[in-house]
């Protein structure tokens, strides 16, 4: 039921909306926005949970005794740099400068393996140091919220992958650039995320 | 076509889709921590270990909440679409009734926790949430005053779509009035947990959202099927549904400000309810019986020859102006949108006093009008494809897999059953969605017919 005197379809095959968005990138955003709530209630009951450290085993470890600071800074540093060679990788896309776009996808990916190493180091620090998913509501909703984002990114990790294989299998017209803006999407919404949950879950209850 | 010619029901099924998109990550949060509770030993609910049962009801409300606007807003589009079919007369106010929806939607979000007054959460929530429900039957109610100042002055043609919407205007008022007393949480307090609470939503579900499907599906049947339900069957089914709901459910108000709890079946004799519940038991029959009325019209019906009309009610929006049943490709042509209830435009001009004159026969049928630019523009089909049906399948078999995973929550011994059916469903998932992703489009540029 479109505007019938609206231009005439792109020769990709896809009409124009007259909404001037894709509806592949609307379809996205839309994604993210349900995402929110998805985060949004994880990160509500860790903040109900975040002083219930008692569990059948006595109790358990609280934020303060088991937060490595420093360290999920670094790593948090590593995933927000991974935005900025995001952008990069866009804009050399905007380009039409392919190469350019699959360094920078790889880099892109490789920063998010960076933080997904810490966070599996960090999960295995905790766990030798007594606390794991089953040890008090604190932790279950540490490992569950943060557990979900590590997911998350892992996704984003493997969707760049698949980004980067394409364009060398020359199956990437860098025209229609809706994939990686979607990509881009996603990895952006993945990072401000992490930052929400940094903020929240680790700098709050020690601060 | 632009936002504001677009019918009320596909306009509130737009609205709906808002609703599923917050409501549903929220309970797929409360499912997944009580997922972990059953399966790995998580403590998300688990009082001993001092966590809160109250945050699994507030996770469940504040999707349980916008999910009753998600199963009642639809059917407000469809009695906005039947009523003034069948009045002869536009939509009263309908930017007013398309913008009480939307209100609707957003308060539904904040208006949750009237389903907890008595889990004890304070005075303070209490009182906001018992203002935040007050405000939502404000919207509410102009979508009723809009429907019957819709009939008010029409020229009412009692079919059977008609008597359904009539049915939910009148039902889902009654509804709507016994929720604005839950929001009042003192009265609220004597209500929790009893079959009050069960008229109550009965009214505004059944009574609304139910008799507003049964509209929709006597209104678009001959669209749909190409053949028009038998109308002397379907007000036998109307007015038996009319009664055994009320005779089913109106007790249930009285048997629960009289104090019979719900979710119980027997209680003890000499409580005063007896007769209601009789009462209940019989309008259960009833309504058995009226369901068998339409199954036996739909049966009676499909065996007849496709001789349904393009427009058996003279109707206003645009499905009426293709063929019945409608064609794969819906139009024959793009249709262009002048005006709202642009079908009757087509077919009716007004006379100096204002009443509708039917447009000379031959010029309803302007295909002219209908055809400018639209051939070559075509409309666009995505293919159809069973792998989503298969992907789904594969979910079901992996949700009772996690079932049966572990047949006693409490142990730690994992059921081979379940493990069998869960990887049976990841890997009738995959397939299908692998499937769906890889398969061949049926032309190349198949998509525009």
């Amino acid at each position: 039921m479109a505007e019938a005197h609206a231009a005439a379809a792109p020769a990709a095959g896809h009409p124009d909306t007259s909404l001037g968005l894709d509806n592949r990138k609307l379809g996205m955003w839309v994604f993210l926005a349900s995402e929110c709530m998805f985060f949004g209630s994880l990160i509500t009951t860790y903040l109900l949970y975040k002083d219930s450290t008692g569990g059948a085993a006595g109790f358990g470890p609280g934020p303060r005794e088991i937060f490595d600071i420093p360290f999920t800074s670094v790593s948090s540093f590593v995933l927000l740099m991974s935005s900025l060679t995001m952008v990069l990788a866009h804009h050399a896309a905007l380009n039409r400068d392919e190469r350019r776009m699959r360094s920078w996808l790889l880099a892109t990916a490789m920063l998010g393996t960076v933080f997904i190493g810490g966070q599996v180091f960090e999960f295995t620090t905790f766990v030798h140091e007594g606390m794991t998913l089953t040890t008090s509501p604190f932790s279950s909703s540490f490992f569950v919220l943060t557990g979900f984002h590590g997911t998350h990114v892992t996704i984003g990790i493997l969707l760049l992958l698949g980004l980067y294989s394409m364009s060398r299998l020359g199956r990437l017209p860098v025209e229609d650039d809706v994939r990686i803006d979607m990509i881009a999407l996603y990895w952006h919404f993945v990072d401000i995320v992490w930052i929400v949950i940094f903020t929240f879950v680790y700098l709050i209850p020690v601060g | 076509m632009t936002l504001l010619r677009m019918p009320v029901f596909t306009w509130m099924t737009f609205v709906t889709a808002f609703l599923l998109l917050f409501a549903l990550p929220v309970l797929a949060v409360g499912l997944f921590e009580l997922t972990f509770d059953r399966l790995f030993g998580a403590n998300f609910f688990d009082v001993t270990a001092g966590a809160d049962p109250i945050l699994w009801q507030h996770l469940f409300w504040v999707f349980g909440h916008p999910e009753v606007y998600i199963m009642i807003l639809p059917s407000f589009g469809i009695v906005s679409e039947v009523l003034p079919v069948f009045s002869r007369k536009p939509l009263f106010g309908y930017a007013a009734v398309v913008f009480a929806g939307a209100a609707i939607a957003f308060i539904g979000f904040g208006v949750w926790a009237h389903h907890m007054f008595a889990a004890g959460l304070g005075p303070i929530a209490n009182t906001g949430f018992a203002l935040s429900s007050m405000v939502i039957a404000v919207p509410t109610g102009i979508k009723i005053f809009n429907w019957v100042a819709t009939m008010w002055g029409g020229r009412l043609r009692l079919t059977t779509p008609m008597l359904f919407a009539i049915g939910l205007v009148a039902q889902f008022t009654i509804g709507g009035l016994s929720g604005v007393t839950h929001a009042i949480a003192p009265h609220d307090y004597q209500q929790t947990d009893t079959y009050y609470i069960v008229a109550h939503f009965h009214y505004v579900l059944f009574g609304g959202g139910m008799f507003g499907i049964f509209a929709g599906l006597y209104y678009w049947w001959p669209k749909v099927f190409g053949r028009l339900l038998d109308e002397r069957l379907g007000k036998w089914n109307f007015w038996s549904l009319f009664v055994g709901f009320n005779l089913a459910f109106f007790p249930m108000h009285l048997a629960g400000l009289w104090g019979q709890p719900r979710r119980t079946y027997v209680y003890p004799a000499g409580m005063g309810w007896d007769l209601m519940n009789l009462l209940s038991t019989l309008g259960a029959f009833v309504i058995a019986l009226s369901v068998v009325i339409f199954l036996a019209n739909v049966v009676i019906a499909q065996r007849r020859p496709m001789d349904a009309p393009a427009d058996p009610w003279d109707g206003r929006t645009l499905e009426w102006a293709t063929d019945s049943p409608t064609p794969e490709h819906n139009f024959h042509e793009v249709p262009i949108v002048h005006a709202r209830d642009d079908w009757w435009h087509k077919k009716y001009e007004e006379d100096k006093e204002g009443r509708p004159v039917r447009v000379p026969a031959g010029a309803a049928d302007d295909r002219d009008q209908l055809e400018v630019g639209a051939r070559e523009r075509g409309i666009h089909l995505p293919d159809p494809s069973y792998w989503p049906i298969v992907a789904a399948s594969g979910v079901l078999l992996l949700g009772y897999g996690a079932v049966f995973l572990k047949p006693d929550p409490t142990g730690t011994a994992w059921g081979v059953g379940g493990i069998v059916l869960a990887a049976l469903g990841v890997i009738v998932f995959l397939s299908g969605f692998f499937g769906w992703v890889l398969e061949p489009l049926e032309e190349p540029h198949g998509s525009h017919r």
